[in-house]
């Protein structure tokens, strides 16, 4: 009878059992993804900046975004533990640059997108620059670069589940655990959860985009 | 830093390139179930997408392929089919791995070839159907050639997200380029060489397959080089 259960895809004894266990590997999944997001952010903005002031920068950046992008994710973990070990540190610096190529080119593709007339309209009102780009260009750049979080959101909740591999927690971990001992149900519940986390963190951002950029809602 | 010299030996001792077991079987193996892969995801999605396109079906559903394609973890749907695929009798290492694969490459190939038949310029279609050609002419000598740009793309993505993912393959006993990561990850810091190795081997592999499928794009749709 147990083998019978042990063997089905989802047994819910099982997952009544081990709630507390979940809901630990929960919070270190939301947390390692909230790490990495801030992180990505501020670096991103950072050269995104860069790239529109400094245009002959753009190229260089992007372009080693990219490699660092099209690298494995298993891979570039594994290329760090000699130098930053087995840890969360490996685990977010892998992360992080994932989120730099998308964050990058959104930031920059929406800030390209204002308006010269907007601009022009600012600076004649006697804006500095700083102000022009935090209360003209930012707002109007908002929808495309909230795409950008929305992508790399995604994308960096998928990949944590990798970072079980070199023994980080999160949903990975109760994959992890499932594969080794040919268990199908934390499998399952680590899969179906990880999915459910990204369409909920998708549909949260998308919602907070239509709050902050309420001009736009009539279009 | 013993590790560095430690993978230089690894990579230079030439008894570990060859043989059974060696790095151009592994890389070879790693190839093999990537094209595999690529060739049954392209023969699914492509042909599902152009024919849903034509008809303007299901556009919602080329919308949830991507999103849904982005939010599955490749590592979950790996150990998903695992062991399904012990319990039907297809065993370990390919057919799990190829699976996954297949399941993770089909979303950019559909989207991107949908897009491709949708986008192709509404007035042309309108020309195409003036002069007389019938509904499946129309695909394929008008919406079909269109789309070859958007739908090689789709190939790309999927590709480079194919051979970079088969390395996951090690995981459920597949000997690819990822064996040496993972083995050498389970022997713990002696095994670090190792892995340090089979990133390197990984990570040149999937550059230069994004390399090669770039080059091929541009080289089957000479006509948008002025575009680029």
């Amino acid at each position: 009878m147990i083998a019978d259960e042990r063997r089905s895809i989802i047994w819910w004894g099982w997952v009544g059992d081990h709630l507390d266990d979940i809901w630990q590997r929960t919070v270190e999944h939301v947390q390692l993804t909230i790490i990495a997001m801030l992180v990505g952010c501020v670096i991103s903005f950072a050269l995104a900046l860069l790239a529109v002031r400094v245009r002959w920068t753009y190229r260089p950046i992007t372009r080693v975004a990219s490699i660092l992008y099209t690298i494995p994710s298993i891979a570039l973990f594994a290329l760090l533990i000699p130098f930053t070990g087995l840890g969360i540190l490996t685990a977010e610096i892998a992360l992080v640059s994932y989120t730099i190529l998308i964050l990058v080119g959104n930031t920059v593709a929406g800030l390209d997108a204002v308006p010269e007339s907007v601009k022009e309209a600012a600076d004649g009102m006697g804006y500095t620059r700083w102000r022009r780009l935090l209360t003209v260009e930012i707002p109007l750049a908002l929808p495309t670069i909230i795409a950008g979080i929305r992508v790399a959101a995604v994308t960096v909740i998928g990949l944590v589940t990798i970072a079980a591999l070199i023994g980080i927690g999160g949903y990975g971990a109760l994959i992890n655990d499932g594969l080794h001992r040919n268990f199908p149900t934390p499998i399952v519940i680590g899969a179906t959860l990880s999915i459910c986390l990204a369409l909920l963190v998708d549909g949260g951002l998308a919602i907070a985009q239509r709050l902050l950029t309420p001009w736009r809602r009539g279009q | 830093m013993n590790v560095i010299r430690g993978t230089i030996e690894f990579l230079t001792t030439g008894s570990n390139w060859t043989g059974e077991h060696g790095i151009l079987a592994r890389g070879w193996a790693h190839i093999w179930i990537s094209f595999v892969a690529v060739m049954i995801s392209a023969s699914a999605a492509i042909p599902a997408a152009v024919w849903l396109a034509h008809k303007r079906l299901a556009p919602t559903l080329s919308v949830a392929m991507v999103n849904l394609g982005r939010a599955i973890p490749s590592f979950a749907i790996i150990a998903l089919v695992f062991p399904l695929s012990i319990r039907y009798g297809f065993g370990l290492g390919f057919w799990p791995t190829c699976v996954a694969l297949v399941a993770l490459g089909i979303p950019p190939m559909f989207t991107n070839a949908y897009a491709g038949v949708v986008e192709t310029q509404q007035n042309i279609v309108e020309a195409a159907s003036g002069i007389g050609m019938t509904g499946t002419q129309v695909l394929r000598k008008v919406e079909l050639p269109a789309a070859v740009p958007l739908m090689m793309t789709g190939v790309r993505v999927s590709g480079v997200q194919i051979v970079a993912t088969a390395t996951l393959g090690a995981l459920v006993g597949y000997e690819c380029l990822g064996t040496y990561i993972v083995a050498g990850l389970a022997r713990g810091p002696t095994g670090r060489p190792e892995v340090l190795a089979g990133a390197l081997l990984v990570a040149a592999l999937a550059l230069t397959v994004d390399l090669f499928l770039d080059r091929l794009e541009r080289t089957l749709t000479p006509w948008r080089r002025r575009l680029r």
